[in-house]
């Protein structure tokens, strides 16, 4: 198994694996996310090619895939950051596929990026904060006349920030700004950023890249909390062990088109799997 | 393993779709007293207030008035500036074009019998609409594009202002009656404590400083709320923020709108003050100078934009004996300034190296040689394992 080698929070995790299982088959329950016959084409190039799946909430789905198989780009789409050639994309019942990547994020659909983007010139705890903009009540004169209700939201705000950065173990001080953050940290605010935003659904996009093995067993248990506060996790993810270790649900993709849905146990014995993707060094990589 | 459907909950100003976890860790205590620095630089900003307002009783000579109050001017319009350029990043070369839209709206409006400040909310409503009309169709461009056309957008404004009838052609409007007050006015002066204040000279100068210590407020403020991160965000890196569920268009429509109204305010100071406006107050080195300002200054900072407008408002008179050669000085040391400081004399993010944010321990931020410098995004994963 992936798991060898690994410490206490695997164990643990064992034993929920039924359960899990159950949840990741949906219970009958609507999908929070739902992509259909999802396809965006550069030119001639099919990023991706007819990609359909569905999310559930509180259920972490890993989408894996060689280099070039489509799953930024397939990302992209989803958070409205590309538009899709064809295809349509409901969350929450809705069709996202026209919208600005900002509405998107208001309905609840958060995401982090591939390369860590912080607003580097921010301090931290400004970061976190820049991401409740959606549901704050503060115009222009509250801002310059520091009304009450200004002061108010701010403390909030800053409450709420502090709360996210215990949430994803941040124990720097919050005042130093993004870009004198060592790359780990980096991440972790990335996301603490993200769950401000007050997602339903919270993309990650590659969010081990990087991170060395004592970082990549905080980020396990922590998609693991985020799953546990009801938030559905879909991550992009190059790392086989914490692929393998946390996910319900992977989807493999290659050359931009679906090629297996399952657990990762079915996932690992799909033979088209072990061709395309995990060949000979099936996920021994951890 | 709750799998509760979140809900929107909506709480005293903020709304929630899932609860924040509260803190766990404990927090150093904030510092205390003057060594706060927001605190420190309100108490700066305050000395310096009450030092222009005591300039008239230490040297009241018209020169000197008068340099104050476009030393004033400036600083109004590079907060404005400072808006657009320093917070939301938006690189803007037009920007004289709203101080002549204030200009002329407040100086056509008031040559036909309108009193002065009535004004006031016809030019915050005429920059809003020049706002959003050059604004609008350009602010979805990327930021090289934007330069040029707001290049052409101030050289438009200035030519209409030249060409139209209403605004007196390439002669201007002359004759702009002054700030009057039930039957007082400016031009009346002011007798207080004994002093005779000459109203041309000494009310202005009042006039002016409140103006600009209104926009060196209420910029910072700004920059400190909502819409002031919301900007900065889009600074950094605007597809972040687009994913923090900030519509960047709007955000940065916002921008452009408030740098219009705060320099569309300095226009009415500015024609009351000279009486007398005309196409050749406007020209495109005027942006220019002021763009410099902000830059040198220190984009986003509001002591540095304040420096920054000192520095082009007074270097013409200390250079005076060199006048000829004031461009290229000028000119050598923004080159000096991008080679050596091009986060400007006094970065936004820096901080007084005798300032704390903590009780205790050391600040996270000191100086301002140790940050700022943009450093690569580099993987240190290996090093650090």
């Amino acid at each position: 198994m992936s798991a060898e080698g690994q410490e206490s929070s695997v164990a643990a995790v064992d034993a929920a694996t039924t359960a899990d299982v159950d949840r990741a088959r949906g219970d009958g329950r609507t999908a929070l996310l739902s992509v259909r016959d999802l396809r965006l084409r550069f030119g001639g190039v099919k990023a991706v090619d007819g990609l359909t799946f569905d999310a559930y909430p509180g259920e972490i789905i890993s989408v894996i895939g060689p280099n070039g198989a489509g799953k930024t780009s397939a990302f992209n789409c989803i958070t409205g950051f590309y538009r899709p050639t064809s295809g349509d994309i409901l969350f929450d019942g809705e069709s996202i596929i026209r919208k600005l990547p900002s509405s998107i994020v208001k309905l609840g659909l958060g995401r982090t990026f591939q390369n860590v983007r912080m607003f580097r010139e921010m301090t931290v705890v400004d970061n976190v904060k820049t991401a409740m903009h959606a549901r704050i009540s503060q115009n222009v004169f509250d801002a310059i006349l520091h009304t009450p209700r200004y002061r108010r939201v701010e403390r909030q705000c800053v409450e709420d920030a502090r709360g996210w950065l215990d949430f994803v173990g941040y124990s720097l001080d919050e005042d130093l700004l993004a870009s004198q953050l060592p790359y780990g940290e980096q991440r972790r605010v990335e996301i603490a950023r993200a769950l401000a935003s007050q997602p339903k659904m919270l993309l990650l996009d590659e969010p081990a890249a990087g991170l060395n093995h004592s970082e990549k067993q905080d980020l396990i248990a922590l998609i693991r909390r985020i799953r546990d506060l009801g938030i559905g996790v879909v991550l992009i993810e190059h790392d086989m062990g914490l692929v393998m270790n946390i996910s319900e649900r992977v989807i493999v993709l290659n050359f931009g088109r679906e090629i297996a849905d399952g657990t990762p146990d079915e996932v690992r014995r799909n033979p088209q799997v072990i061709e395309a993707y995990l060949g000979a060094d099936e996920g021994e990589e951890s | 393993m709750t799998t509760r459907a979140p809900e929107t909950r909506s709480v005293r100003g903020l709304t929630y779709r899932i609860e924040p976890p509260a803190p766990t860790r404990v927090r150093p205590a904030p510092a205390r007293g003057l060594r706060e620095p927001r605190r420190f630089m309100s108490l700066v900003g305050g000395l310096l207030l009450l030092l222009a307002l005591a300039l008239p009783f230490i040297n009241a000579s018209p020169y000197i008035i008068s340099i104050g109050t476009s030393a004033f001017i400036y600083i109004m319009l590079a907060m404005g500036l400072n808006i657009v350029v320093g917070y939301a990043g938006l690189l803007d070369l037009g920007y004289y074009a709203f101080f002549a839209v204030g200009a002329y709206t407040s100086g056509v409006l008031a040559t036909n019998d309108m009193p002065l400040v009535f004004t006031i909310p016809f030019v915050i409503v005429a920059c809003i609409g020049a706002g959003l009309i050059i604004g609008g169709p350009t602010l979805r461009l990327r930021s090289d594009y934007l330069a040029i056309v707001t290049l052409g957008f101030g050289e438009i404004i200035r030519l209409t202002a030249n060409n139209l009838e209403l605004t007196g052609g390439p002669s201007g409007i002359s004759g702009i009656p002054t700030f009057a007050f039930f039957g007082w006015s400016f031009r009346d002066g002011l007798d207080l404590f004994g002093i005779h204040f000459n109203g041309k000279i000494l009310l202005y100068y009042t006039a002016v400083l409140a103006g600009g210590a209104f926009a060196v407020l209420a910029v910072s403020r700004l920059g400190r709320g909502r819409l002031g991160r919301a900007w900065r965000a889009i600074k950094d890196d605007e597809d972040a923020a687009e994913a923090m569920g900030i519509n960047t268009y709007l955000a940065k429509l916002a921008a452009y709108v408030m740098g219009a109204i705060f320099g569309g305010l300095a226009g009415i100071l500015m024609a009351a003050h000279q009486t007398a406006i005309s196409p050749t107050s406007f020209v495109f080195l005027n942006s220019a100078l002021l763009l410099m300002a902000v830059v040198l200054g220190g984009m986003g900072s509001t002591p540095g934009v304040i420096i920054g407008a000192l520095v082009i408002s007074l270097a013409p008179e200390l250079l005076r004996d060199f006048s000829s050669w004031r461009y290229l000085i000028f000119g050598v040391l923004l080159v000096l300034m991008m080679l050596f400081r091009p986060q400007g004399l006094w970065p936004s993010t820096a901080v007084l190296p005798f300032l704390r944010f903590r009780a205790r321990g050391r600040s996270p931020r000191e100086g301002f040689t140790d940050h700022g410098e943009p450093s690569e995004n580099v993987d240190r994963s290996e090093e650090l394992a």
